[in-house]
């Protein structure tokens, strides 16, 4: 065996989920037969439309909820087992949509500092933990603000101080940037592939912004429950048309590409940013 | 109906240490009929601003005028009836959500205007049915348990109900997926070209304001940079970025395209418009 699941980050194995039910007494599957995983140090973009599973995945990841079936292993510790929760949500660390709802204290300092006080982590270490969080994410000349005067993306910047400063192996941003505006988008945008790129962070992406994935290491998209396509950004953000069959979107310049190629211009499927298109158009 | 702003100012918490003017003397106007995109970077007065256009928030100073009337000198009874013309859809306005069924909900406008129940009931049916939804199928649900994307239309067609002659929109698609966010601004467009209405859409996606509206409105520190078509103000690329705002991808990539073809536009913003141009320059 090349790669047990003790060296993966996560591995999720044949996994079911089901809500209990609505109104009308049915159940609702929202994970229907799900198996992958994510390495140490990965980059993985998450894409499905609303209702196809993602956030239920991603709560899965965290201990949040248990499978109906199957197993979730985070860091080879199964979800399962209660006496991993408290270690697999510090390994596992959230970064959610609305930046207001994760911010808890009065002063940035503080709110950074609310998980590892929480974990019972010396004062001392706390103070060490805070600083370098506050530095990874370029927020230090902010410490001792309040977090409610800061830009949106200036708030998701601490909300994910907040979770470095828990010292997690990886990161799951649900949707971290669907609240902000474009220049919060680019901040938080660029905050995350430093994490990866520098930190060794291990980052996984759930967005509806296709541009922000491209230069994932892999993209997993799901569809009703399940897994139904996975790979290289290219390999899956060429199949335009299958995409746009579940609902999803490719980036702009794919699109155009795509577009241009089917009003028979000779040009490559698999362009995926303003670079590339312009060295296609520009030979 | 056209809303005119008078040199408009609002300053929060005067003369504390928290004061902050969040509009300072805004000036301009937005004709009947037409679509209106507003971008700007959080805190740049867009929310302080429309909240001022149906009467929610009162100017430190300033005064806007709809159909010629000053909103802020009508009495009390006459606001509440020009509110009920002015339609405001919040951000993630499916929190507002709170009755037992998605009809009652519906009709909780329109009953507050004192329609009757057959005219709130042809109502309800219709604005479902803009916003794309199946009235049988859905009006005895729970508004909780329908999608994200879903409780969004339901929420707006509350809006619609009241048969609003300005709609003005703050941040419609946020959180929805592509084809949800595409269904909902093709909504928005057929219903702004069927009903005639005036639409004000305040938007963070330059592709879809690029894709929408007549107009766009760009402010910065509670002011107004640019009013204008958007051939115009998408072409401002270096003062947009300065204020944290940016252009479409097709735009970015028109200007660069331009060092190899010289003649090519660079008033392009959306990829319809860039396949043709891109066709026309390459093929010469």
């Amino acid at each position: 065996m090349t790669m047990d699941s003790k060296n993966r980050m996560i591995d999720v194995q044949d996994v079911y989920f089901k809500y209990p039910h609505n109104n009308e007494n049915e159940s609702v599957v929202a994970l229907d037969g799900v198996s992958l995983h994510i390495e140490k140090g990965e980059f993985v973009g998450i894409i499905g439309h609303n209702g196809s599973g993602k956030s239920t995945l991603s709560k899965l990841l965290n201990a949040i909820i248990f499978p109906t079936q199957g197993d979730v292993m985070v860091s080879g510790l199964n979800t399962k087992d209660h006496e991993n929760l408290w270690t697999i949500r510090q390994t596992a660390g959230m970064v959610f949509q609305n930046p207001d709802n994760q911010l808890v204290a009065t002063i940035v300092e503080e709110d950074v500092a609310f998980g590892p006080e929480n974990l019972g982590v010396p004062p001392q270490e706390i103070r060490e933990r805070v600083d370098r969080a506050l530095a990874v994410v370029e927020m230090q000349a902010y410490a001792h603000q309040k977090p409610h005067q800061l830009s949106g993306g200036q708030k998701q910047r601490i909300a994910i101080a907040g979770i470095l400063a828990m010292e997690p192996e990886c990161i799951i941003f649900d949707e971290p940037t669907a609240m902000l505006d474009p220049s919060g988008r680019r901040e938080v945008m660029e905050t995350i592939k430093r994490l990866n790129r520098d930190k060794d962070m291990t980052v996984i992406h759930i967005t509806h912004f296709m541009e922000e994935i491209v230069d994932a290491d892999r993209i997993i998209v799901l569809d009703k429950g399940k897994v139904v396509m996975e790979g290289k950004p290219r390999t899956i953000f060429k199949q335009v048309k299958r995409l746009k069959e579940i609902g999803l979107d490719v980036p702009q310049m794919t699109e155009l590409a795509y577009e241009l190629r089917s009003a028979g211009l000779e040009i490559a499927d698999d362009v995926l940013s303003i670079e590339e298109m312009v060295d296609a158009l520009c030979q | 109906m056209s809303v005119e702003i008078k040199n408009l100012s609002h300053t929060y918490s005067e003369g504390s240490p928290f004061e902050f003017k969040a509009l300072k003397e805004i000036n301009l106007t937005i004709e009947d009929g037409s679509f209106i995109g507003i971008i700007g970077h959080t805190g740049s007065g867009k929310s302080t601003l429309i909240q001022h256009l149906n009467g929610l928030l009162t100017p430190t100073s300033g005064t806007v005028l709809v159909d010629g009337k000053d909103i802020f000198e009508t009495k009390k009874a006459q606001l509440i009836q020009l509110r009920h013309q002015i339609g405001l859809v919040f951000q993630y306005p499916e929190h507002q959500l709170f009755e037992e069924t998605v009809q009652k909900d519906v009709a909780f406008g329109p009953r507050n205007q004192g329609l009757t129940e057959d005219e709130i009931d042809q109502r309800v049916r219709q604005s479902i049915k803009m916003v794309g939804l199946d009235f049988d199928a859905i009006k005895d649900k729970s508004p909780f348990e329908l999608s994200g994307g879903q409780m969004r239309r339901v929420a707006i067609a509350g809006v619609l109900a009241m048969e609003p002659a300005v709609l003005i929109l703050d941040e419609p698609t946020a959180g929805l997926d592509p084809r949800g966010r595409e269904e909902i601004l093709a909504q928005i467009k057929s219903l702004h070209s069927q009903k005639q209405i005036t639409v004000i859409l305040v938007s963070h996606s330059m592709e879809d304001i690029g894709k929408m509206v007549d107009k766009i409105l760009v402010m910065n520190e509670g002011e107004v940079v640019f009013y204008d078509t958007p051939n115009r103000v998408f072409t401002e690329i270096s003062t947009l970025e300065s204020i944290g705002l940016a252009v479409p991808e097709v735009t970015y990539l028109m200007r660069r395209l331009k060092e190899k073809y010289p003649e090519i536009r660079e008033d392009i913003f959306t990829v319809e418009a860039a396949k043709k141009e891109i066709l026309k320059v390459v093929r010469g």
